[in-house]
């Protein structure tokens, strides 16, 4: 299992940068579809809040990746 | 340490329960509000008007949330609990109250819609702080074995919140004059702001019971000890055995957690109403009835999770939601489509009007059709009529509202009460979950922030999202439910791969 949790770890890393590929195409097009500053403010908001959540995901797959959730504490007094 | 006596524990979880329902309800009472706050301080016509009221909808929700967890969270694990989320209560009781006094843009101009702006945003804040105050002062009251049980309460608040703020709004829209029709028209003008100043009442209420409550015996502990954090934020995020469990929580259950809620609640609503096109009092009372026997169901699950563990209960409530989405909404389709081709009775009426300063008219034909399942449609189609044949025909506004015959009506009830019950799965045990994640130490400020980003910026974007998707590709009247599915599906693999079952 912990194999498996490991090799999984490389797909969170590349999910994370496909879906922030995917949330600025979509921004760029729907910006262009309706330049609006309202338009321009929501879609600035979901990349903004979005990039750092991308960059967590990362984080998480290389953690996964090394192996650091093979073992997990058994009580948070662990941690 | 965590051994308060029975009478005990129920002071807390009642001081804590009715504090973060009021929260929730003064937050959703902005959001269910939003057609008449908009029409009173962020007029279409302005633009910049109409952008203040972009950022109160996105900033508020998505950036201020989190941020609040952050503030409060931090704050929390330096002088306490008690003290953090009693200015939480006080900072979102004050704002709610503020709102409901400012005049309207047609009294004060810009003034109006910046502060509205400004308390929606101190609004947003102060949610962010409530939530993990509240359940981690509970948690930590609790007795370890019984934690799932306990921390259920709190878990009701948010569902709590929102049936009484829809209780509250339906019931004053009616109350203000004998004649419906007047009634809501008043309720427009002004009568919308007594759910606002309401809320003063219970936040003093609240307040005054809160006082009276003790620090959390864990956090006095560690205080005794002088074991208190100097850093949460640093402790929290910097330090990579701790991140890697703030991490695991988001990504394997809170993002999850908060689609399902959102789609469960919020979605299943916008969808009666904008899809389903069933009329704006039945499909907030479906809402009620389904909330009110779906709610007891928290503490089910709370209460079974301390049993068998907070994992599977969490993710079993995520793949049925995945595996019965699109079934459910179908359903709600189909009910709301008459079976028969053609009504058994129908009578249209027309009116018209002079539009002033023209020589136009404004043309109205209502069409009420009624169907022998007992479902009855309105069509309300508004055109110009203009005096010159020359000047080019405007296309007419139509608009469609279905009130559903009393079978159809307990049909659509019984789907959204599944709907809400897989959010009772994942949404029951996640306090006791979150808690038991982190150290004393600095529980407050770990658990608020992958809270307020599942349910805040996952959660909170469903409805946007899934409306979004159905503006693009137009045939599918399901399409917006593959964000849900997906990032509740992407949850599930995560939290079935990494997170363990805690008995």
């Amino acid at each position: 299992m912990n194999q498996i949790k490991r090799l999984a770890g490389i797909l969170w890393i590349i999910i994370g940068p496909v879906a922030m590929y995917y949330l600025i195409k979509t921004a760029a097009s729907e910006i262009a579809a309706k330049p609006e500053v309202d338009t321009k403010i929501q879609w600035g908001v979901f990349v903004t809040i979005f990039l750092p959540i991308a960059a967590g995901l990362v984080i998480f797959g290389y953690y996964a990746l090394k192996g650091e959730y093979d073992q997990l504490p058994e009580s948070s007094r662990e941690v | 340490m965590n051994n308060a006596s029975p009478k005990g524990i129920w002071k807390v979880i009642g001081a804590s329960s009715l504090g973060t329902l009021i929260e929730w309800y003064d937050f959703y009472i902005f959001g269910s509000l939003a057609t008449v706050i908009a029409s009173q301080f962020f007029p279409n016509t302005n633009p910049t008007a109409a952008l203040l009221s972009t950022l109160a909808t996105f900033a508020a929700g998505f950036i201020v949330r989190p941020f609040g967890a952050l503030v409060f969270g931090r704050l929390g694990d330096l002088i306490g609990r008690k003290y953090t989320f009693l200015l939480t209560l006080v900072l979102m009781g004050g704002s709610t109250f503020a709102i409901g006094l400012v005049p309207s843009y047609e009294s004060i101009g810009f003034a109006a819609p910046i502060i509205v702006l400004l308390l929606r945003l101190l609004q947003g804040l102060a949610l962010g702080g409530e939530y993990g105050g509240a359940a981690t002062y509970v948690a930590e009251h609790a007795p370890a074995n019984r934690r799932g049980y306990f921390t259920s309460w709190i878990q009701t608040t948010a569902t709590l919140g929102l049936f009484v703020s829809l209780g509250v709004i339906l019931i004053t829209r009616h109350s203000l004059d004998a004649d419906p029709t007047v009634s809501i028209a008043k309720f427009n003008d002004w009568g919308w702001r007594i759910p606002f100043l309401v809320s003063i009442v219970l936040v003093l209420v609240s307040v005054y019971i809160r006082m009276k409550m003790k620090e959390s015996p864990l956090f006095t502990k560690l205080k005794s000890e002088g074991k208190v954090s100097v850093n949460p934020l640093k402790e929290s995020f910097g330090h990579r055995a701790n991140l890697k469990m703030v991490l695991l929580a988001l990504f394997g259950a809170t993002m999850g957690q908060g689609v399902v809620w959102y789609t469960g609640q919020f979605y299943a609503q916008s969808f009666m109403e904008n899809v389903c096109k069933i009329d704006f009092e039945q499909s907030r009372t479906i809402l009620i009835w389904a909330i009110l026997f779906a709610t007891p169901f928290f503490v089910v699950f709370g209460s079974w999770s301390d049993k068998i563990g907070r994992k599977w209960i969490i993710l079993t409530g995520m793949l049925v939601a995945i595996v019965t989405y699109k079934p459910l909404f179908g359903k709600m389709l189909e009910i709301s489509t008459p079976s028969e081709a053609l009504a058994a009775s129908s009578e249209v009426k027309e009116s018209t009007a002079a539009i002033a300063n023209t020589t136009n008219v404004l043309r109205t034909q209502v069409t009420r059709a009624t169907f022998a399942s007992g479902m009855v449609i309105m069509t309300t189609q508004k055109d110009t009529v203009y005096a010159s044949s020359a000047t080019q025909v405007s296309k007419p506004d139509v608009k469609v509202s279905k009130v559903l015959g009393t079978a159809d009506y307990w049909k659509m009830v019984a789907i959204v009460f599944m709907m809400i019950l897989y959010v009772t799965m994942v949404y029951g045990p996640i306090a006791a979950f979150l808690v038991e994640l982190f150290p004393t130490k600095i529980r407050y400020t770990s658990m608020s922030l992958p809270y307020h980003i599942g349910n805040g910026v996952f959660g909170g974007l469903t409805p946007f999202v899934a409306t979004l998707l159905t503006t693009i590709y137009t045939s599918d009247k399901l399409v917006g439910l593959m964000y849900p599915i997906l990032v509740a599906a992407l949850s599930l693999v995560i939290g079935a791969m990494y997170i363990s079952n805690k008995e």
